[in-house]
């Protein structure tokens, strides 16, 4: 017979959660501004601001990795944590299949984004 | 069997009836827009690892019409998660005392946006330093 607890897993959803939605609102709205407006507008920044041999430079530094992983990642873990416990409130029952469909995106996202980061090389 | 039919309540549009739920059901929202601005950056990031040409293509389908007034939602969306985020801060947060005293929640929350303007110019610049 197996006595005592069983450890729960809702710390390591929750830090991820806070994470990213901690760095998601010091850094979210600046990177919508740069890549998504600033870049394609060539405002204030100039158009081969993200050119290929930049992003590819970029992406090849560790610090850069880093930082295009923690995005991405803590991003989507943070979005499928509040989505997954919103949606009891729109009258879905949040089931396993929810469970799947949400953490399983941000990790399919963050496997992903971690092997594309590793095939660039150093 | 049984015939009962027990009432079960109707959860359609209850938030809608007080303005503390609506904003509630508003900031939460906000995070199918933060998905979706790292979904675009991750379809961006496997781009990259295609090469040249397929970057290149990202970069040209950013500059569409539709997608400006995506990014423009997503800018409005996260700038909107930015403020409660550090609105909410003083109740998520364990209490801070300072010298004995307990920190106020507009210390809290005022301390997080700054810290949010901070980082945005930082990183502007930083971006317009290694662009120039």
């Amino acid at each position: 017979m197996k006595a005592g607890l069983k450890r729960s897993n809702a710390p390591i959803f929750w830090s991820l959660f806070g994470a990213g939605g901690m760095f998601s609102a010091l850094f979210g709205p600046v990177l919508v501004f740069i890549t998504g407006i600033a870049v394609p507008l060539s405002l204030m920044l100039p158009s081969e601001t993200m050119s290929y041999p930049k992003m590819l430079a970029f992406a090849q530094n560790f610090i850069g990795k880093g930082f295009i992983l923690a995005v991405i990642s803590l991003f989507l873990w943070f979005a499928a944590h509040r989505i997954f416990h919103s949606l009891h409130e729109i009258g879905i029952h949040a089931g396993l299949g929810a469970k799947l469909i949400c953490y399983g995106s941000a990790f399919v996202a963050t496997v992903v984004s971690a092997v594309v980061l590793l095939g660039l090389g150093f | 069997m049984s015939k009962r039919r027990p009432y079960v309540r109707s959860m359609d549009g209850w938030w809608k009836k007080n303005p503390f739920y609506v904003e509630y059901m508003i900031h939460e929202s906000t995070a199918l827009f933060v998905a979706a601005y790292a979904f675009t950056l991750l379809v961006g990031l496997v781009r990259l690892g295609q090469g040249e040409v397929a970057w290149n293509g990202w970069l040209e389908a950013m500059k569409s019409p539709l997608s400006l007034i995506c990014h423009v939602v997503f800018l409005l969306a996260i700038m909107y998660h930015t403020y409660t985020w550090f609105k909410i801060m003083p109740i998520t947060l364990p209490p801070i005392i300072v010298g004995g005293k307990k920190v106020g929640p507009e210390v809290i929350t005022g301390s997080g946006l700054l810290a949010a303007v901070v980082a945005s110019v930082f990183m502007l610049g930083l971006v317009w330093r290694i662009a120039q």
